[in-house]
């Protein structure tokens, strides 16, 4: 009589049979994963199972050896699995719950390593320059989005879909109907609703596994050293230059790098601000011009798309300094014009007078005057 | 003559162009038959002493002018001039 391929088996065989070179797999919820799994398991959610495991488990005549927190969904794996013809698997009775009372050893991920095994990041997984420990990166990166409007909308939706972690969105403002024109993170029915919020709620329907910080207040001298301080990197989608200068001089205090964009019309202009490694936002214009001679937006007008493909150029900057790969735009100003449909790049270089992050400033009481000072002086 | 490329902000001033041509051996003077040819440009671009205003930056194929010779940098015909003023818009 054939024997069943389907076994319940204490702890102690289950270390056993790993040892001796059996498959291991987790088919629990990537939460109860992250709270501490056997070395060397797979993670395999129960409702993933059927169009997997033939990736996992490539071999259905090797042991394997599955489970569960108590031992009870794992069966029911064991035996799906026998039914697509693996031979020998074992399901550890009484699960991780019974493997650790028994002091045996389990790891906590030190990242999340669900993140390997995650069909969502399965493009990114096959590239070398991303992988499992890129992805990895993504989901442990802090970045923080300076306005949630034309730059920062859709930066923010594919930082999200790439699996960034963390995504801080400071915005003090409402959803209004012209915004809508290009601010695509926001929508038709949240017309009045916090920036904030409406930009989480269309991250978290994007993707769960993202953390929204919502900061629903204006980016100002007194608050701008506190609210960067959490994060790895800003991403610059302000409207305004003194915003702009305020963001400058506490991201070089605080030596956090800046991808920065700006738009008008038909055309926009991108850079990165690495403090110290390359230029900074005064280095290439120390003081802002005067009003009159700078009109916004608002007054001057911009193609949607415009701000759309900036964003989105800001959000590859930020991708590759999380994972530090290619050439990050350091020292060079990357102008579009959307019209001609042409690129151009100038070189920019770090100014040693410049009042932020020249020799000068570095000293003790490195106080930076504010741009509007500085403009009337 | 030497191509100057207008920004966005200022192309209202320059009779709505993108480039124009102006002539001269060096970027000042090349700037001065520029705010020549149209006037509406010389408040935008150059101090009440004929320096180039600090929220405006101007490149010589590529290279910011400060870092060269500044105003006194050669110029060739076959040059290139981007100016290029700050711009703050985040839309």
């Amino acid at each position: 009589m054939r024997a069943s391929p389907v076994r319940e088996v204490t702890p102690a065989q289950a270390q056993e049979m790993i040892e001796d070179g059996a498959r291991l797999l987790d088919t629990r919820e990537p939460h109860e994963w992250r709270a501490g799994h056997l070395a060397g398991a797979t993670l395999l959610p129960p409702a993933e199972l059927p169009a997997r495991i033939a990736d996992v488990a490539p071999q259905p005549e090797q042991p394997v050896v599955i489970y569960c927190a108590s031992g009870v969904r794992s069966l029911r794996a064991a035996f799906q699995m026998a039914s697509l013809g693996y031979q020998d698997v074992v399901s550890v009775a009484g699960g991780i719950i019974r493997w650790k009372a028994e002091g045996r050893p389990v790891e906590i991920p030190s990242n999340t390593p669900a993140v390997a095994s995650n069909p969502r990041y399965a493009r990114h997984l096959v590239m070398p320059e991303v992988g499992p420990d890129g992805q990895a990166r993504l989901q442990q990166a802090r970045v923080l989005f300076i306005g949630a409007g034309g730059l920062g909308s859709p930066a923010l939706l594919y930082l999200a879909a790439a699996g960034v972690g963390t995504l801080g969105i400071v915005d003090f403002d409402v959803v209004d109907l012209s915004n809508l024109q290009r601010q695509v993170v926001h929508a038709d029915d949240r017309i009045g609703m916090k920036k904030t919020e409406s930009a989480a709620r269309t991250i978290n329907a994007l993707n769960p596994e993202t953390k929204v910080v919502q900061h629903q207040e204006m980016l100002t001298q007194e608050n701008v050293d506190r609210l960067i301080a959490d994060y790895e990197l800003v991403v610059d989608g302000t409207d305004t230059f003194e915003t702009r200068y305020t963001l400058n001089d506490a991201a070089v205090r605080a030596g956090i790098p800046v991808v920065h964009a700006s738009v008008f019309r038909f055309e926009g202009q991108l850079s990165v601000f690495v403090p110290f490694e390359g230029p900074c936002y005064r280095c290439l214009y120390p003081t802002p011009p005067p009003p009159e001679l700078a009109p916004g937006c608002s007054v001057a007008g911009v193609l949607g798309v415009v701000p759309g493909v900036m964003g989105l150029l800001q959000a590859t900057e930020a991708i590759k300094l999380i994972l530090g790969i290619g050439d990050p735009l350091v020292g060079r100003l990357l102008i579009w014009d959307a019209l001609d449909g042409s690129f151009s790049e100038v070189k920019l270089r770090r100014d040693p007078s410049c009042p932020a992050c020249g020799e000068g400033a570095l000293g003790a009481g490195a106080k930076h005057q504010p741009a509007t000072e500085l403009a009337s002086a | 003559m030497t191509m100057v490329r207008i920004p966005p902000v200022l192309r209202a001033q320059a009779g709505d162009s993108k480039q124009v041509e102006a002539a001269g051996d060096t970027v000042g003077a090349l700037l001065e038959d520029l705010v020549g040819r149209h006037p509406g440009l010389r408040e935008q671009l150059l101090d009440d002493d004929g320096g180039l205003h600090r929220f405006v930056n101007v490149y010589l194929n590529g290279q910011d002018v400060r870092y060269m010779d500044g105003l006194a940098t050669a110029v060739r015909e076959a040059d290139t001039l981007i100016i290029l003023p700050a711009m703050a818009g985040g839309a």
